[in-house]
């Protein structure tokens, strides 16, 4: 989408260590990586001996609240912080205002992306129109605009109407576009449903959402994904249940796939107990076992993907009591680390994985050739180069976000990214 | 005690001490001229997010017999459709300078949320479905009361029944945590419906035979059954409702002599309590009303009636 031209000097990483342990030199000088054999003599050197590089990550699960609230976020903004964590792709749900849910909509943020951004913006889809879930929103059109829109999603809503997702996962086949579906049954946890339900729910007082709400949706979806022969995706897996109930999916060879969020990655629900809204997230942050459980399925698979869910919010919006409170919080800058974190330092994943599940498997669902591709001469340059002994203290004041929605301010966490490069062009470090 | 938010917070030594100073506030109540001079030049504002006669009335005549100015202040339509946040509205009136904020608000936690944001003392007076500590210090008052007329005025022992929807009180989870740090066995009934998630881990009991419960209980309290909790489908019909769990006439007559009623109010007569049980011998609802505003000036006094509010460690 975007049409800017390469500025930033040549770089070459020497000796820097690939997703599957093997080292190379990576010269990047354009916007495809070049033959390292040809690097000039002025190009800027780096050691990458301490290093891993892997294809530029790619979140299928971002707010850029661009239109509407660019209060709270930009395309500008929100891109620079995925930047910074070492993302050149988002995907960029539709519940803005406007709903991204006509072709217009859709190719204005293509627009204003290939201006702003630096990386690449891709826009989802509503499923229906105006997120209200009753009618199918023009999705074909999106699918033909210049948007080339592939990933369709009602997010922050359910599809909660059976015949409305069938007809979806129907019609989408056509042009191989995928459904995400936001699972949560609105019979059984409300807009008002803020907190896990369970002992902490019961104890604060707080709106319960229970774990059955997110696993039953999964249920009836992966079989009517079965029953169309369409792909689905399962946003924001959050439960043991619904990683069951995806391990038997996929088991009967359901073209499904799902992501987990970094902070159901590391929080639980516990973090609710000083009513502070910075952890009021939908769904919410669950108990460890359900944490256990995700961190399991995205190590064996079942969970394919990362995606962050990064949900930017004016301070103001978050100054609520905790049920009036906006739902949810960011994620972009902090997600490698968290992943790092949780999944890589405790052995339960390698780089590979971690490739794969940040860039290449959130590329393919979403149908982006230029992302998530190897890194050998002639793929496009987009890569994060990172440094995994590197920590901070995380201050949500040093973020190239416009919103302070940090969850994991104040701990101590991996900060991996040392530079990030989209389309040959230095975006970060 | 720099804030009473909740319940919970109160050690047993902390809470007798309320009680005891509320026996000396009641002794205020009972005088024709009911002023002391305690809170001279001390500023307290009710805050109530949400209606609450009762509450309120209740607050400001124990701030007013303490001598402190109280007023109060309106907040209700929620703050986020006036678009004002909480930390702007709670700001807006610490800003003026107000030694404690008595807050009620329909979201559970706001009180606590507020203290972040605030130099006043914050008393909790209700917050959503979580807690309402000096309700269930009034109640413990009541009872305590009631004990003592038995002979002991401890609560190491003393057995209370708590009934009806478990899941939305704030009074009933306020009188646990109370109930249970004073020492009294809490036995809750309710349908399965109406018990909070999680409850099996709560200090207490659970029934759903509220017969067998009153056959061995001290203090019955009955909560009231909200309107929405009828249309959303906790139980079927308030018929039914009454039946299992309504303290009638015939469960009335079959309670032990030495057994109070209480209810925080309002009463849902014929519903979760018959009019015979509301106007009987054994109902304390009078009392409670009463107790409620010595207790608050009990609260009122041990937060703000030291120096110049630096009170510490309340007893």
């Amino acid at each position: 989408m975007s049409n800017q031209t390469p500025t930033s000097p040549a770089v070459l990483i020497l000796g820097v260590q690939l997703a599957d342990g093997t080292r190379t030199d990576l010269l990047i000088d354009g916007p495809t990586l070049a033959d390292p054999a040809g690097a000039g003599p002025d190009v800027v050197r780096i050691d990458g001996a301490e290093l891993i590089a892997l294809p530029g990550l790619v979140d299928l699960h971002t707010h850029l609240r661009e239109p509407g609230r660019e209060d709270a976020e930009t395309i500008a903004t929100g891109t620079r912080a995925a930047a910074a964590g070492g993302y050149t792709a988002v995907f960029a749900m539709a519940n803005t205002s406007p709903v991204t849910d006509t072709a217009e909509a859709a190719e204005h943020i293509a627009t204003v992306a290939g201006r702003e951004a630096v990386s690449q913006v891709v826009p989802i889809g509503a499923v229906s129109k105006g997120l209200d879930g009753i009618e199918l929103a023009e999705l074909g059109l999106m699918a033909r605009s210049a948007a080339g829109v592939r990933v369709f999603s009602d997010d922050g809503k359910c599809v909660a109407d059976a015949r409305l997702m069938r007809r979806a996962l129907e019609y989408v086949r056509g042009f191989d576009g995928v459904i995400a579906q936001h699972a949560q049954d609105p019979r059984l946890a409300g807009q008002d449903a803020c907190c896990h339900e369970g002992p902490v729910s019961g104890s604060l007082g707080l709106p319960g959402w229970p774990g059955v709400a997110e696993s039953s949706i999964v249920a009836r979806d992966v079989q009517l994904a079965q029953h169309t022969g369409s792909r689905l995706h399962v946003c924001h897996v959050s439960t043991a249940e619904t990683v069951e109930v995806l391990r038997w999916a996929k088991a009967r060879g359901v073209d499904v796939t799902a992501e987990v969020t970094p902070h159901h990655l590391l929080l639980t629900v516990d973090e609710l107990l000083g009513y502070d809204p910075t952890y009021k997230v939908n769904p919410p942050l669950r108990p460890a076992e359900d944490v256990a459980a995700v961190r399991d399925g995205l190590a064996d698979g079942t969970i394919d993907i990362v995606a962050t869910d990064h949900a930017p919010h004016a301070r103001h919006d978050k100054e609520h009591a905790f049920a009036d409170a906006a739902f949810g919080m960011l994620g972009l800058e902090t997600a490698l680390g968290v992943v790092i974190e949780t999944m890589v330092t405790p052995g339960r994943i390698g780089w590979e994985r971690v490739a794969e599940a940040m860039s290449v498997r959130p590329a393919q669902i979403g149908q982006l050739s230029n992302q998530g591709q190897p890194l050998t001469v002639g793929s496009p340059a987009n890569l994060v180069l990172l440094d995994p002994s590197r920590r901070r203290t995380v201050d949500r004041d040093a973020s190239a976000s416009l919103s302070r929605n940090n969850p994991y301010h104040g701990r101590d966490l991996p900060d991996p990214v040392v530079g990030t490069w989209w389309q040959g062009r230095r975006t970060h470090g | 005690m720099r804030h009473l938010l909740s319940a919970a917070d109160l050690s047993a030594d902390q809470a007798i001490a309320i009680l005891d100073l509320a026996e000396e506030m009641a002794q205020i109540q009972s005088r024709p001229v009911k002023k002391l001079p305690a809170l001279r030049g001390r500023t307290i504002v009710n805050l109530f997010f949400e209606d609450s006669t009762r509450t309120r009335s209740s607050f400001e005549l124990a701030g007013k017999w303490l001598s402190a100015d109280v007023i109060n202040v309106s907040a209700k339509g929620s703050s986020v459709s006036k678009g004002e946040s909480l930390r702007d509205t709670v700001q807006t009136i610490d800003a003026m300078g107000v030694d404690a904020l008595v807050i009620r608000h329909q979201a559970s936690g706001a009180p606590l949320q507020t203290t972040q944001w605030v130099d006043a003392h914050v008393v909790n007076a209700g917050d959503g479905t979580h807690e309402h500590p000096t309700q269930a210090l009034l109640d413990a008052f009541t009872m305590r009361r009631h004990f003592r007329t038995l002979g002991d005025e401890s609560f190491a022992g003393r057995k209370v029944a708590i009934v009806g929807d478990i899941t939305h009180s704030r009074v009933a989870r306020s009188n646990v945590a109370l109930l249970t740090t004073l020492g009294a066995e809490v036995t809750l009934v309710a349908p399965a419906t109406l018990q909070p998630s999680g409850v099996t881990s709560w200090p207490v009991r659970i029934s759903h035979e509220l017969d067998a419960v009153l056959t061995d209980t001290d203090v019955v309290m009955m909560l009231r059954v909200q309107k929405e909790r009828m249309a959303g489908g906790y139980f079927p019909t308030p018929r039914e409702y009454t039946v299992g769990y309504g303290l009638t006439r015939d469960r009335l007559a079959r309670l032990g002599d030495h057994v109070v009623i209480c209810h925080p109010g309002p009463m849902n007569r014929g519903l979760e309590i018959s009019a015979d049980a509301a106007d009987s011998a054994a109902s304390r609802v009078l009392e409670q009303v009463s107790a409620g505003v010595a207790v608050r000036m009990s609260v009122l006094y041990q937060l703000l009636g030291g120096d110049a509010g630096t009170t510490t460690g309340a007893a």
